[in-house]
C-alpha cells in the first residue's frame, strides 16, 4: 500500500512535468511556429502604441530573448529555490515554491493562488454536499419507482441540467433571485468562511445550487441506473430474504453497491472544481482560482497559466489517488499493487 | 488611443444589430430640463446626460459603487493608458491640467488643474511652462510641489518597470542621451526635459515645437509621486493621493476602495465635487451581470464606460423605461478597413482607389449594425466629435452603395483590368468585424477583386497577424479590419499614432498602412502650429492626403449606449473623456 | 393441520404480453422435521413457489392467491411488514449462487451478524460470537479468522456453507435450499448435502430443496413433489417417485439424471423438446407436445386438463393416462431401460 502510493506519487511529479512542459510549449513554441518575435511576444505586455524601445525592453525583463529551454529552466529553477524580482526601486525575494510574477501586474503568481483557493474550495464544497445529496436521494427514488411520474419528472429535469450551460443559468439565476426578487446577493458578492459563516454560507447559495444542479442532474441519472442494476442483483434477495427493513436493502446493500462509480466520478468532478470552477466563478464574479484562470488565459499571462494549471492538475492527481484508495476501501475485491 | 476592452466591440455589433431593427432615432431629442436641489427627481429620458447634467445635486455622503468587466492595466498614474482610467484616476489624483468637467462641446477644453493657468509656451512651443497652485498636499499632508511632478514625469519614463502607459513624453521631451529611469540612473539629471524651476514652477522642454501641450499634461504621468514613498512598479499597490480620495483597501485583480482624503483642500480644486464619502469598485466582474446589475441598481457605474453587452441591450432598447435611462453619443471613434500598400498590386494607388470605390458603405455600415447604433457612415478619417473636425467624401457615389464603373477604371489605370486577388484579416471574436470582412468580399467581388478572408484572436492581432510586418508581407495581406479612438478630442490626440510611418516598427503596429512622406511632413506642420484654428486646418489636410492615398477605407463613426445608474446624481456625458464625467458623480 | 400447508397457491405476473402463470394451483404440506424436495426443469414455477413462500416474489405487481399456512398463521392474507419479520426468524433460505448472493462489499461475519441482529437485540461482539459458533458448525475451519474474510476470499464449498450458517442464524423452523448444490464441483455437493441433512436433525426443522435434478433429493427427502408448467404434476413419496413413477414426465427427469458413472451430459431418456412458456402454457395436458404417449389418450390429452388423481397411499398424479396403463408402461417399457444402465 505504502509503496503503491510512492509509485503513484512519482508518476504524478512526472505528469505534472510533462503538463508544465506542454503548457509551456503550447505559450513559446506555437507563436514561433507562426513566426512570432521575441518583440511580438512582448507587444502583448505593453500598453497601446509603446515605442520599440518599450517592447525590447520588455522583452528582455522577460527573458524572451533566451530559448525556450532556459526560459523553462528558469520556471523549474524558481518553483525549486525562489527567484528574484526586480521592481524597479528594489529587488523582491520569492521563496520557493516561486511561480514567478504576472507579466500584466507584476504581482506574484503564488500569493495570489493560494489567495483564491479557499473561494473555489468552498465553492466546491458546498455544490458537492448538494448535488451529491440531491443527486444521489433523486437517483435512488427514480429507480425504485421506475416508470412513475416522479421518475419522468426527475429524469426530464436531469436532462436539462446536464444540458445547460451553467453562464446560462446563472444569469437567470441572478436575474430572478437577486434582481428580481432580492432573495439572494447579486454577482459579486464573496465574504470569507472565517469572517462570517452566515454570509458565507448566504453569498454562496445562488453559485451553489447552480453548480450543484449540472451535477446532480449527472449524478442523479448515474444513480438511477446503478441502482436499477444493483437491485436486481442475487445479494439484494438475500438480504431480503434475511428478512431486513426494505430502507436498509435500498439504502445498506443497493445503494452501497451502486455509489461505487459515483465515487469515483465525484473524486474526479470535485479534483477539477477545486481546479477551479471555471464557468461558475465567471458567472457570478467569484475571485477563485476559474476566475483566475480565465484572466489568465485571456490576458496570455503565462505565469498565471502555468500557476494554475499546474494548480488544477495537483488536485486532479491527487483527487485520482484518493479516489483509487477509497475505491479499495469500498469494494474489498479490489486490490492496490 | 485609450483602450476598449474587446467585449465593447460586440456590444456595440449586437447594439447596432437591434437598434437598426428598432429604427429608434439617436439624434434631435428634446433636452429635458434636469433640476433638483438634492437628487432624486430628476424625470429619466433618452439622451438626458448628453448635453446637460442629469439629475444635478450638490448632497455629499453615500457609497458609490462602481464594477468593471476586466481589471485596470495599473492604478499607477505613471503606468496607465485605459480612458477609463484616466478618467476615474482622477478621484485620487490630479494632474497639471484636465478636461474642463461636465456635458457638451466645452468637455473638450483644458482647465487647469495642479497649475494655476494653462501651460505658457516658449521657444516657439519647446518649451512650456505651468506654475503650481499653493496649499497642495498629498494625502499624508506633505506638500506637492514642482520636483515631485518632474520626479512622476521621469519615473514614467522607464518604461521596462512602466510599459503600459503613453510615451509622449518620452518621445516628446529632450531627454539626456544617458538617462534609463530614475531608477536605472538615479543620479541623472534630467532637468533638460523636465525641470523644477522652484516648488511651483515646472518646465517641459521638448525635442521640437509641439501646440498640444496641454492636452498630453492631462495625462497622469503628471500626478505628483513622492520620491520618497516611489516604489516602483509595486508603487500601484499604495498610491499616495493628491486628489478628493485615497485608497482605503487595495486587492489587486479583485477590488478596491477610495475613502475621502482630509488632506485635499477643495479650495485648490473647483473642478471636483466629490460627493460620495466613499467608492467601492469590484474587479473582474461577469459582463453581463454587471449590466443587470446596473439595469437592478445593485451598482451604480459601469466602469469601462463602453456600453452595454449585447444581452442587455435587448433588454433595454426595446422598453421604454430602461431605455429612457441611457444616452447614445457618438465618440471619437473610427472603425475602418486598412488597405496595405506593402504587397502588389495594393501598393499601386489605383488598385487601392478601386476598393475605396468599389467598397458597398451601405453593406459595411450594416454589417457594423446600422446608422443608429453602429454609427454614421464615415467618409473621412477623423470622428466628428474631434475638435476642428472637417467631413468631406473623395470616393462619393450614388446612395453610398459603392461605384462599379469608376472601380473598374481605377483598375484598368493599375493595369489590372480583370481585378486581382489578395487576402483580407479580421479579429475572429468580433462579429461585426467578421461581418464587414464578408460584406467587402461581396462587394468587392462585383469588381473582380478577390478576397480571401483570414480570422484570428484579437489578442494577438497586431503583436502577430495585422501589426506584423513581416506577417504582412509574407502572407500577402491587402486588407485589415481595424479600429481607433482618440487619446485626446484633437487631430494629433486622434491621428498620429494610425497615420504616421515612422511609429511603424516590426511588431504590433497600429499604423498599419499609411506610408506617405508627405502625410508624415503635414503631421509635423500641424503638431508645431501653436494657433488653434491653423492647427485644426492642417490636421484637416492630414486627414485629406491619407483619403487621397486611399489607405484608409472608413467604415463607421461610432456610437455608444451608455445606461445611467440607478440612485446616481450629476451625470452628464463629457466629450473629453468619451464617458460620463465620473468626477461629478454622487448618490441620492 | 400441518406445520406447513400450501393450498391452492397461484401466483400470477400480468406483463406486456399476457399474463405468466408462474405457479398455478399448488398444494402441498410439511411437517417439522421432514423434507419435500420440489424437482423440474427451469421454468417449470418451483424457484416462484419458494420466493412466494417468503413473500419475495417480485414487486407489487405479482398477484398472489391461495392459502399459506405456517405453523397456524396464514401468510398470503398477512402484511408485508409482518412477512418481514417472519423472513430470516422462522422461515429462511439458501440461494443457488453463494457468490452473488452474498454481497460482495460486507465480510462474511458482517453479513450474518445483520441477519441475526434483525431478529435479536443483542450487541454486536454477542452476534459475532454468534456468527463465528455458526461457521464452526457449518465446517468452516478457523471460524473466528474467516468471519472477517469477504466471500471472494472463500472457496466456493466455504462460501455455501457461509451462506447455510447466515440462513441457519436465527435457528429458522422453515428451511428453503434452491438448488443449493448446482454451483457447486461435484464432491463438494455431497458434502453440503450431508450438511444439510445433519443441520436438519439437529435443528428439527421443515426443510424444501428445490431442484431440477432428482439426484440431490433423492437421499435427503421424505416426499417429492414434481412440477410441470406451474403446476404439481406427481407428488409422492420419494419411494414412490423413485420406484414406482408414473407420470411420464418423471420419466423423463428419471432418466436425465446424472450419475458418478456416466457422462453428465449423455441422456438415456431424454424429454424431447423445451419446457412450456408460463404465459402460453399448451391446452390441456401442459406436457402434452412432449410427452411420447400423449396419442394414447385419444386426443384428450390436448384439449382437457387432467386432474391430480390419487393412485394410492398419498401418491398423486396429473395424467390422462389410466393407472393400469401407467404401472404397465412403467414396468415394460421405462424401468428395463433405467436398469440396464
Amino acid at each position: 500500500m505504502f509503496t503503491y502510493i510512492i509509485r503513484r506519487l512519482i508518476g504524478a511529479v512526472a505528469m505534472l512535468v510533462v503538463i508544465s512542459m506542454v503548457t509551456f510549449g503550447i505559450f513559446f513554441v506555437v507563436p514561433q511556429w507562426a513566426g512570432a518575435t521575441p518583440e511580438a511576444m512582448a507587444s502583448r505586455y505593453v500598453g497601446r502604441a509603446a515605442t520599440p524601445e518599450t517592447v525590447h525592453l520588455v522583452a528582455e525583463r522577460l527573458g524572451f530573448n533566451d530559448p525556450v529551454v532556459v526560459q523553462y529552466g528558469r520556471f523549474v529553477k524558481g518553483l525549486v529555490t525562489g527567484a528574484e524580482y526586480d521592481y524597479g526601486a528594489g529587488v523582491e525575494q520569492c521563496p520557493a515554491p516561486c511561480f514567478g510574477y504576472s507579466f500584466i501586474s507584476g504581482q506574484p503568481v503564488w500569493p495570489d493562488l493560494v489567495d483564491r483557493l479557499p473561494v473555489t474550495f468552498s465553492l466546491a464544497l458546498g455544490a458537492a454536499l448538494i448535488w451529491v445529496l440531491a443527486g444521489v436521494s433523486v437517483g435512488v427514488l427514480s429507480a425504485l419507482r421506475r416508470g412513475s411520474f416522479f421518475d419522468r419528472l426527475s429524469m426530464g429535469t436531469a436532462l436539462a441540467g446536464v444540458s445547460l450551460p451553467i453562464f446560462f443559468t446563472g444569469m437567470i439565476s441572478l436575474v430572478i433571485f437577486s434582481y428580481g426578487l432580492g432573495w439572494t446577493p447579486p454577482g459579486g458578492a464573496w465574504t470569507d468562511l472565517s469572517e462570517n459563516p452566515a454570509q458565507w454560507a448566504y453569498n454562496l447559495l445562488l453559485p451553489w445550487i447552480t453548480l450543484a444542479f449540472l451535477f446532480a442532474a449527472g449524478y442523479a441519472r448515474l444513480t438511477r441506473a446503478g441502482m436499477l442494476e444493483t437491485m436486481g442483483e442475487d445479494y439484494i434477495r438475500t438480504a431480503r430474504a434475511k428478512g431486513l427493513r426494505e430502507r436498509d436493502v435500498v439504502v445498506k446493500h443497493g445503494l452501497r453497491a451502486a455509489l461505487t462509480p459515483i465515487l469515483t466520478l465525484f473524486g474526479i468532478d470535485f479534483g477539477l472544481l477545486i481546479g477551479g470552477a471555471v464557468l461558475t466563478e465567471t458567472t457570478y464574479t467569484l475571485p477563485g482560482l476559474g476566475q483566475f484562470a480565465i484572466l489568465a488565459i485571456r490576458n496570455q499571462d503565462l505565469p498565471q497559466v502555468m500557476g494554475v494549471v499546474l494548480i488544477a492538475a495537483c488536485f486532479v492527481v491527487v483527487a485520482s489517488l484518493i479516489v483509487d484508495l477509497l475505491y479499495a476501501w469500498v469494494d474489498p475485491r479490489v486490490r492496490l499493487s | 488611443m485609450r483602450r476598449k476592452s474587446a467585449l465593447a466591440a460586440a456590444a456595440t455589433a449586437a447594439l447596432a444589430l437591434v437598434l437598426s431593427a428598432c429604427g429608434g432615432g439617436g439624434g434631435g431629442t428634446a433636452q429635458q430640463p434636469a433640476q433638483s436641489a438634492s437628487g432624486g427627481a430628476a424625470q429619466p429620458a433618452f439622451n438626458a446626460g448628453l448635453t446637460s447634467v442629469y439629475n444635478p445635486s450638490t448632497k455629499k455622503g453615500g457609497t458609490l459603487k462602481a464594477a468593471h468587466s476586466s481589471d485596470w492595466d495599473s492604478l499607477d498614474p505613471g503606468d496607465t493608458y485605459y480612458g477609463y482610467s484616466f478618467n476615474f484616476g482622477r478621484f485620487y489624483w490630479r494632474t497639471l491640467t484636465m478636461y474642463k468637467p461636465g456635458p457638451g462641446p466645452e468637455g473638450n477644453t483644458v482647465v487647469p488643474d495642479l497649475a494655476e493657468g494653462l501651460g505658457e509656451p516658449s521657444d516657439g512651443g519647446k518649451s512650456w511652462t505651468y506654475k503650481l497652485k499653493s496649499g497642495l498636499k498629498y494625502e499624508d499632508g506633505t506638500p506637492i510641489t514642482a520636483k515631485d511632478v518632474a520626479y512622476a514625469v521621469a519615473r514614467s519614463f522607464d518604461k521596462e518597470t512602466f510599459p503600459h502607459g503613453p510615451s509622449y513624453l518620452n518621445e516628446l521631451l529632450a531627454w539626456p542621451k544617458d538617462f534609463k529611469g530614475v531608477y536605472k540612473t538615479p543620479d541623472a539629471d534630467y532637468s533638460s526635459a523636465v525641470e523644477a524651476k522652484d516648488d511651483q514652477t515646472v518646465v517641459f522642454h521638448l525635442n521640437k515645437p509641439f501646440s498640444s501641450m496641454d492636452y498630453v499634461v492631462q495625462m497622469p504621468m503628471t500626478a505628483p509621486v513622492p520620491k520618497d514613498k516611489d516604489t516602483g512598479a509595486k508603487y500601484k499597490e499604495k498610491v499616495i493621493s493628491s486628489g478628493p480620495y485615497k485608497f482605503e483597501t487595495n486587492e489587486i485583480g479583485k477590488q478596491f476602495a477610495l475613502v475621502r482624503n482630509d488632506q485635499w483642500d477643495p479650495a485648490t480644486d473647483p473642478n471636483r465635487p466629490a460627493l460620495p464619502d466613499r467608492i467601492e469598485v469590484q474587479l473582474n466582474v461577469n459582463a453581463d451581470d454587471l449590466d443587470n446589475q446596473l439595469i437592478a441598481g445593485n451598482i451604480h457605474l459601469d466602469i469601462p464606460g463602453t456600453g452595454l453587452q449585447p444581452a442587455a441591450l435587448g433588454k433595454v432598447l426595446p422598453d421604454p423605461a430602461l431605455k429612457a435611462r441611457t444616452d447614445n453619443p457618438t465618440i471619437p471613434r473610427l472603425w475602418y478597413v486598412s488597405v496595405i500598400p506593402d504587397n502588389p498590386p495594393l501598393d499601386n494607388i489605383n488598385c487601392r482607389k478601386a476598393v475605396m470605390f468599389a467598397a458597398d458603405r451601405v453593406a459595411n455600415q450594416t454589417a457594423y449594425g446600422g446608422e443608429v447604433a453602429g454609427g454614421e457612415i464615415a467618409t473621412n478619417v477623423m470622428p466628428p466629435p474631434i475638435v476642428g473636425q472637417e467631413k468631406f467624401d473623395l470616393y462619393a457615389s450614388e446612395g453610398n452603395k459603392g461605384d462599379v464603373a469608376k472601380a473598374k477604371e481605377a483598375l484598368a489605370a493599375c493595369g489590372q483590368p480583370n481585378g486581382f486577388s489578395t487576402t483580407m484579416v479580421f479579429r475572429a471574436d468580433r462579429p461585426r468585424e467578421k461581418a464587414l470582412a464578408e460584406a467587402m468580399e461581396q462587394a468587392l467581388a462585383k469588381v473582380g477583386i478577390k478576397l480571401t478572408l483570414k480570422g484570428f484572436p484579437a489578442s494577438s492581432y497586431f503583436s502577430d497577424y495585422a501589426g506584423n510586418t513581416a506577417y504582412v508581407k509574407k502572407n500577402g495581406v491587402g486588407l485589415a479590419g481595424h479600429g481607433w479612438g482618440s487619446d485626446w478630442p484633437d487631430g494629433y490626440g486622434f491621428m498620429q499614432a494610425i497615420v504616421d510611418s515612422r511609429t511603424i516598427r516590426d511588431a504590433g503596429n497600429y499604423n498599419l498602412s499609411v506610408k506617405n512622406p508627405e502625410v508624415d511632413k503635414l503631421i509635423d506642420q500641424a503638431s508645431a502650429e501653436l494657433d488653434a484654428t491653423a492647427r485644426g486646418k492642417l490636421w484637416v489636410d492630414v486627414d485629406k492626403k491619407v483619403m487621397e492615398d486611399a489607405s484608409i477605407l472608413p467604415v463607421v463613426w461610432a456610437k455608444a449606449l451608455l445606461m445611467r445608474g440607478q440612485g446616481v446624481t450629476n451625470i452628464a456625458y463629457n466629450e473629453g473623456q468619451s464617458m460620463y464625467d465620473y468626477i461629478l458623480l454622487g448618490v441620492e | 393441520m400441518s406445520f406447513l400447508d400450501v393450498k391452492d397457491l397461484k401466483i400470477h405476473f400480468p406483463t406486456d404480453d399476457g399474463v405468466v402463470r408462474a405457479v398455478d394451483g399448488l398444494s402441498f404440506s410439511l411437517e417439522r422435521g421432514e423434507t419435500l424436495g420440489i424437482v423440474g426443469e427451469s421454468g417449470s414455477g418451483k424457484s416462484v413457489t419458494s420466493l412466494g413462500l417468503l413473500g419475495l416474489h417480485k414487486g407489487g405487481r405479482a398477484k398472489i392467491s391461495g392459502e399459506i399456512w405456517l405453523d397456524g398463521e396464514e401468510l398470503v392474507g398477512a402484511t408485508a411488514e409482518h412477512v418481514r419479520t417472519l423472513r430470516g426468524r422462522k422461515m429462511a433460505m439458501i440461494f443457488q449462487d453463494p457468490l452473488s448472493s452474498m454481497h460482495p462489499y460486507y465480510t462474511v461475519g458482517h453479513q450474518i451478524i445483520e441477519a441475526y441482529r434483525i431478529h435479536h437485540q443483542v450487541s454486536k461482539a454477542v452476534a459475532k460470537k454468534h456468527a463465528v459458533d455458526l461457521l464452526g458448525r457449518v465446517g468452516i475451519p478457523e471460524p473466528d479468522r474467516r468471519v472477517d474474510s469477504y466471500p471472494h476470499e472463500f472457496s466456493g464449498g466455504m462460501r455455501q456453507r457461509a451462506m447455510i450458517a447466515m440462513a441457519l442464524s436465527c435457528d429458522p423452523e422453515l428451511l428453503i435450499a434452491d438448488e443449493p448444490t448446482t454451483a457447486l464441483d461435484v464432491t463438494v455437493q455431497a458434502q453440503i448435502l450431508d450438511l444439510m441433512r445433519d443441520l436438519q436433525r439437529e435443528f428439527n426443522s421443515a426443510l424444501i430443496i428445490i431442484t431440477h435434478d432428482l439426484g440431490v433429493v433423492a437421499e435427503l427427502s421424505n416426499d417429492i413433489l414434481v412440477m410441470y408448467g406451474g403446476k404439481c404434476v406427481e407428488y409422492g413419496s420419494t419411494d414412490d417417485i423413485f420406484y414406482r413413477p408414473e407420470h411420464p414426465y418423471t420419466w423423463g427427469l428419471l432418466g436425465s439424471m446424472p450419475r458418478l458413472d456416466r457422462e453428465p451430459t449423455e441422456r438415456l431418456l431424454p424429454i424431447k423438446g423445451s419446457p412450456p412458456s408460463l404465459i402460453n402454457v399448451p391446452s390441456g395436458c401442459a406436457f402434452h407436445p412432449r410427452c411420447p404417449y400423449a396419442e394414447l389418450t385419444q386426443g384428450k390429452s390436448s384439449t382437457e386438463v387432467p386432474a391430480l388423481a390419487e393412485s394410492g397411499g398419498g401418491h398423486l398424479v396429473r395424467c390422462h393416462l389410466g393407472k393400469a396403463e401407467r404401472r404397465r408402461l412403467w414396468e415394460t417399457e421405462i424401468k428395463p431401460v433405467l436398469e440396464t444402465q
